[in-house]
């Protein structure tokens, strides 16, 4: 993909890499090093992941009985809202645009680095900032609205410190808006010279279209959450029905941004895989244009379903049947993507390494609860189940089943680049298992006791529900085991971890081009592109005709 | 172009797409911006359309002279900005020019922000603040004066950065710390600038033309 001298080994001055390149805890702080700030970035996000995951064990471990008595409602009702707001905001929407992203991104498409680099450190710096209002809400007594903040609760009857939290997160809606800009502009402007639109890694193309979302949406979550702060703070009755508000307007804006936020989720998800599969099955992307117009449908029409979390909320009926139609729409997208995956995979010489088993999870599990979303976007199967378990499973079948199995993909696949080291295949691939496991032992029963009646957000029940609930909390145990065991392997991998050398993942992206860890200008010369991506053979030939370093890789492997 | 060169910045190579992608940049956050606003605008239109009377009522109440004087200042200020921003993009060392223009935009910002003051003292001295004092009765009243308060003032929070970033670029101009000619910081400030200009365009009728068109 590149001139010989990057791809073969000739000789070059030994210089240090970027985690060499400074050590001092000051020059990580102020460091404009794209690749410093994914990992200032990843090691926040997994704070913040765990401080989630431990809201929500303490609501399992709740549920496990019909009339726990663990916790008040109060608290259970603070838990699932620190849980909820927590996940999406401090660690799903930064996840992998953040860490992989600003990781990868300029490795990718051949530049030195973001095009704005300060501005990507004070994006960090307002994430910490927005996290730690969200954390002093936590802290001074909680919050207990849900991740939604629905008013008129949030504005007139709740008394927890709701102002501390939406303050949080439209601070941290800032650094994402700032990310967004800073992407879209990268990936304009800083391409290496033969680097053409369509000869971009389907992760970049993700990540371009996430970063469409992040800037468009999230300035209209920033004036929802406002607008609720003005109404505790100032006064101010723009939702307060006494005065003539209107409390479903706040649902229109709210949901405006928090629908296509989904897709801020699960886009770069869909990118990750869209790099791991080729990888492993040594094929080329089946229908590269496809995927690239998939995504653009999906971050596009993304902005136009939101009202299919109000079919119930008292909405024209007529808008119903038209965010129904468009729900049902933004699914041909999505099923695009699912059949490329599985056609990438036909005749391909696969092999499961850690990375493949998450990516084909991912498949498994976007799959199950994209179908669930087609049952939600019906409008009469969507009334049954409407604030039910079901919604629950969906949507975490997206979003943990989806996102987190593919960020924990992505993580497993480029961590000998990131590091240089390698981890021990044997405890990623029983992680990975586990992990799916662990992943449908909780949520499915929740799927079975969502259509049968239970509601979210109650922390008793009735006993008949008991045997899903029990069956969710067991798997819970499981799931969160899964998301420990990377801490440790990964961790010892650091210090005690082989070598991984360039490329070991016999991978055709330019990113393997680089050394690992890469040099802090991430390559020693600009790197020029002649082809595209993917450059494994094609369906029908041996590995003998890929390009001569990717040849005979399995033997090499 | 040799004179740029002490511009240029990490990671570019060449001033003429770092100056490019300075202004996409710009141009793309303008983009989110507009969302922003328009957010806030669209709240006003759903209430406006629900007490179609109340918000003719509760405009009357504005001060249409305070606003008419703040868009033409602010107007004012978007002509000296224009003209800072050529003549740096001139490249014809007319640092005087830029900086007398730089100056005189971030006054008239200020200017802005103090007609401001004086009409809000007299909003609140009328008791125009929603709440239990509220000086009109008709429902719907207090949600105009809740998005004037609202919309006003994060138009002057944003007045107020543009006229931080102008003052930067007018202060270090004059004290020759920083090069004007070429520099695409002013071009980038001065697209700001023009939105938050453009944005009280939208602003005026929406406030204070209520109620009075007969």
């Amino acid at each position: 993909m590149t001139d010989a001298l990057l791809a073969g080994d000739l000789p070059l001055p030994s210089r240090p890499n970027y985690l060499q390149h400074g050590t001092s805890v000051i020059s990580w702080l102020t460091t404009t090093d794209h690749k410093r700030i994914a990992i200032l970035y990843a090691i926040t996000i997994t704070i913040f992941f765990f401080l989630g995951g431990a809201a929500i064990t303490a609501v399992r471990l709740e549920l496990f009985v019909p009339n726990g008595g663990l916790f008040t409602s109060d608290t259970y009702n603070k838990l699932f809202s620190f849980h909820g707001i927590v996940m999406v905001w401090f660690f799903l929407v930064p996840s992998i645009p953040n860490t992989l992203g600003n990781f990868l991104l300029p490795l990718m498409i051949g530049a030195p680095d973001v095009a704005f680099p300060r501005l990507n450190l004070t994006s960090w710096y307002l994430t910490i900032a927005g996290g730690a209002f969200t954390v002093y809400a936590l802290v001074a007594g909680g919050v207990d609205t849900g991740w939604t903040f629905y008013t008129p609760y949030s504005t007139m009857f709740s008394n927890t410190h709701v102002f501390a939290a939406a303050a949080g997160v439209f601070v941290a809606g800032f650094a994402s808006i700032a990310t967004g800009v800073n992407f879209i502009a990268t990936t304009h402007m800083l391409r290496a010279p033969g680097m053409t639109w369509f000869r971009l890694p389907l992760f970049v193309w993700a990540i371009y279209a996430t970063s469409i979302v992040m800037v468009l949406a999230t300035p209209v979550l920033a004036i929802s959450l406002m607008l609720v702060m003005a109404e505790r703070w100032l006064g101010l009755p723009i939702f307060d029905p006494a005065h003539g508000g209107d409390p479903i307007l706040f649902q229109h804006l709210f949901w405006f941004y928090s629908h296509p936020a989904v897709y801020i989720m699960v886009l770069p998800a869909m990118g990750v895989v869209s790099e791991i599969i080729p990888c492993f099955a040594r094929r080329r992307i089946f229908g590269y244009d496809f995927m690239v117009y998939a995504m653009i449908a999906i971050a596009g029409i993304g902005f136009f379903v939101w009202g299919h979390h109000m079919f119930v909320s008292g909405q024209s009926p007529y808008a119903s049947l038209i965010f129904s139609f468009l729900s049902f729409i933004i699914a041909v997208p999505s099923a695009i993507k699912v059949f490329n995956w599985t056609a990438s995979l036909y005749r391909g010489q696969i092999t499961f390494e850690a990375p493949m088993l998450y990516a084909l999870g991912f498949v498994g599990l976007f799959t199950t609860g994209g179908l669930s979303g087609l049952f939600l976007a019906s409008i009469p199967v969507d009334i049954h189940v409407t604030d039910t378990y079901f919604v629950v499973a969906h949507f975490h079948y997206i979003m943990v089943g989806g996102s987190v199995s593919a960020f924990f993909g992505g993580l497993h696949f480029w961590w000998p680049k990131i590091t240089g080291k390698l981890y021990s295949e044997w405890w990623a691939k029983f992680a990975a298992i586990l992990m799916y496991f662990g992943f449908n032992m909780t949520f499915f029963p929740q799927f079975v006791a969502g259509y049968l009646g239970m509601p979210r957000r109650y922390h008793t029940y009735p006993p008949e529900f008991q045997v899903y609930n029990v069956m969710s909390s067991a798997g819970a145990a499981v799931l969160a085991a899964a998301y420990l065991l990377p801490l440790g392997y990964l961790a010892y991998s650091l210090f005690y971890g082989a070598r991984a050398g360039n490329n070991p993942w016999k991978a055709t992206g330019l990113e393997w081009t680089t050394s690992s860890p890469p040099p802090p200008k991430n390559f020693d010369r600009q790197p020029r592109v002649n082809r595209g991506p993917y450059d494994y053979h094609a369906e029908g030939q041996s590995a003998g005709t890929d390009v001569p370093e990717l040849q005979n890789a399995r033997e090499v492997r | 172009m040799s004179e740029v060169t002490g511009l240029l910045r990490e990671p570019w190579e060449h001033f003429e797409r770092q100056r490019g992608a300075g202004k996409f940049g710009i141009w793309v956050f303008l983009a989110s911006e507009m969302l922003f606003f328009g957010a806030l605008i669209l709240t006003y239109a759903v209430c406006l359309i629900e007490h179609m009377d109340a918000f003719a009522a509760a405009g009357r109440e504005t001060n249409i002279w305070y606003g008419t004087s703040n868009t033409a200042i602010l107007l004012t200020s978007s002509l000296t900005m224009a003209v800072a921003s050529q003549a740096a993009a001139a490249g014809q060392h007319l640092r005087r020019l830029v900086v007398a223009c730089l100056t005189l935009t971030v006054a008239l910002g200020l200017a802005f922000l103090v007609v401001k003051g004086f009409e809000y003292k007299e909003d609140l001295d009328k008791h125009l603040w929603p709440g239990a004092q509220f000086a009109l009765h008709e429902p719907g009243a207090q949600l105009f004066y809740g998005l004037y308060w609202l919309i006003t003032g994060v138009h002057a929070i944003h007045l107020t950065i543009g006229i931080a970033l102008v003052g930067r670029l007018a202060l270090l101009g004059h004290l020759k710390k920083l090069q004007l000619d070429e520099n695409p910081e002013i071009e980038v400030t001065a697209l700001y600038w023009h939105l938050v200009d453009i944005i009280w365009i939208f602003l005026y009728p929406l406030i204070y033309l209520p109620g009075r068109v007969s």
